[in-house]
């Protein structure tokens, strides 16, 4: 079936609300979060009226049922990212706690002082902190692959870093704010080469274009369900086999042990052994009903639709006089479009757009590091997803100009 | 869009009365909202009485943030510095005259942290500096 963005709309009930009285909703922050189609609230709430349990130990008929729904998801997550196993899908809160993850059990396992862990300038905040953590603890040297003017991550200068021999890089697949989508196959194939391994924060690649993690040869995946279309609260670390079955527990407690004696424990096997006390069952549950969804409709497709609004926003926004973009021209971003508007700040722009219904972002965007680079405290930054449209950018557009008559 | 930029708050945003430095003065101090970037410098000239003679602010932000500290200052010279530690966050909403969110309220009250931090003679702004 051909891509028709009026029907996916029809799927997200928000969409259809009014900011205030007469003022529809033009929802451009799916950056920050993506709505949720109703597949995915019924499924969640079809788990909570009918098959509610703890998971894994009952064996009771709802116990089983949640069970299985639970492991279900996992599996057609596994699928979607093209997992080898479903074993390997370790469920967290979110990319930030599967970050967290990675450093605390798998950095203090392997990592001695005076290791070095290679990261970007484009970092989104979760994957700076739990390194910068670690490096404190641990004594660890990190280093950064500076960006382009243009937004890109300087390639020379990351080969140059690689010779340093860093254990571990850590990269962004899509910047937040940027939109630059990195090369991360031929990124990852150095790294190896440089016999570091490599972790990739999926967090904005993952909702909006196919990502194939054996094609990748990617060792760690971090992402978040809330981005695409699931609920909050539950995230997917991905990692290689031998590498989680390596690695120590994460958190203590329920679920993730074989056996505790008095003074002693026998921790579970992958992927249990990092998923202490009761997870996020319906969340986990959303989630799979969210990966359904988007294949239902096709990763190809909506990558589509995405390059071509990202295209002619960038056409519109480029005559509006005074308006500054950042990152990388159309053809070379996702759906992300960050700028400034000389003299006005982006708190300003954001709260007048939303006078309008016109949701973006103003901030930072967790990304400091990269607002220093280029100089400035703070970006305005429209995002698109699959439900996202052209009247949506025009009504962009249209406020835009209101903001600039009313600080002019 | 009356409701929120005013015109008194786009005016005293694009025309500050207040913006600058003040050599010398008695009391400076200055402070970030973290989340936005917000910055505010204020300083202030009190005579021997305790009184407010003079104020000025510097930084950059948002129209909310930049507005209420020229109108916050406005409002206090001639104030003793007793007076000033009285000074809460309605006080700023009713020079702003509007309601603000929970997100827009941190840039309206940011000066009137910096503000009191200085005449308490703080290490460091906090925010029950100004709590209801």
């Amino acid at each position: 079936m051909p891509f028709d963005v009026l029907r996916v709309r029809q799927d997200f009930p928000v969409l259809g609300r009014e900011v205030r009285p007469g003022v529809a909703l033009v929802y451009l922050d799916s950056t920050a979060t993506s709505q949720k189609p109703r597949q995915v609230l019924e499924a969640m709430d079809a788990f909570y009226r009918r098959s509610n349990a703890n998971i894994h130990r009952g064996v009771h008929t709802l116990a089983e049922e949640a069970t299985a729904q639970y492991e279900e998801a996992r599996a057609r997550i596994a699928r979607f990212i093209h997992a080898p196993s479903p074993r390997q899908i370790v469920y967290t809160r979110n990319t930030t706690e599967a970050i967290n993850l990675v450093a605390y059990a798998w950095g203090r396992a392997f990592l001695k002082p005076g290791d070095r862990i290679l990261l970007t300038e484009m970092e989104h905040h979760s994957n700076l902190v739990p390194w910068y953590l670690l490096a404190q603890e641990r004594g660890l040297t990190l280093d950064f692959v500076p960006l382009t003017d243009d937004g890109h991550l300087d390639l020379e200068a990351y080969r140059q870093r690689l010779s340093d021999a860093p254990r571990l890089v850590a990269f962004t697949h899509m910047s937040n704010v940027l939109g630059t989508i990195n090369p991360a196959r031929e990124m990852i194939a150095q790294a190896h080469q440089a016999g570091a391994i490599v972790l990739l924060d999926g967090a904005q690649s993952v909702p909006h274009f196919p990502v194939n993690v054996q094609e990748l040869d990617v060792d760690f995946l971090a992402f978040s369900g809330h981005k695409m279309c699931g609920p909050t609260g539950i995230g997917v670390l991905y990692g290689k086999m031998h590498l989680l079955e390596a690695m120590p527990p994460f958190l203590g407690g329920g679920d993730m042990i074989k056996a505790v004696h008095l003074g002693s424990f026998v921790p579970n096997e992958v992927p249990y052994k990092f998923e202490a006390g009761t997870p996020a069952i319906a969340e986990a549950i959303g989630l799979g009903a969210a990966v359904d969804y988007l294949e239902q409709i096709g990763m190809e497709a909506i990558a589509a639709h995405e390059r071509e609004l990202t295209a002619y926003a960038l056409e519109r926004l480029e005559e509006v006089p005074g308006l500054h973009l950042l990152g990388p021209q159309a053809g070379e971003k996702g759906g992300v479009v960050a700028f400034t508007l000389d003299g006005i700040h982006p708190h300003d722009i954001a709260q007048v757009l939303d006078h309008y219904g016109i949701a973006v972002r103003a901030g930072h965007h967790c990304a400091q590091p990269l607002h220093e680079r280029f100089g400035i405290p703070a970006t305005a930054r429209a995002s698109f997803y699959l439900y996202t449209t052209r009247e949506e950018i025009d009504k962009l557009v249209e406020g835009i100009y209101q903001v600039k008559k009313l600080f002019g | 869009m009356d409701d929120l930029y005013r015109e008194i708050i786009i005016e005293h945003y694009k025309n500050p009365r207040y913006r600058g430095k003040l050599e010398p003065h008695d009391i400076a101090f200055a402070d970030s909202n973290p989340l936005c970037g917000d910055h505010i410098e204020i300083q202030l000239r009190v005579d021997p009485e305790g009184r407010i003679t003079d104020a000025r602010f510097d930084g950059h932000g948002c129209a909310i943030s930049q507005a209420s500290a020229d109108l916050l200052l406005e409002s206090i010279i001639g104030k003793t510095l007793d007076e000033v530690k009285q000074l809460n966050r309605q006080h700023v909403l009713d020079l702003l005259g509007i309601e603000l969110g929970p997100v827009r309220m941190k840039c309206a009250l940011l000066s009137l942290k910096v503000l009191k931090a200085g005449v308490y003679g703080l290490g460091s702004a906090d925010d029950s500096l100004v709590e209801e």
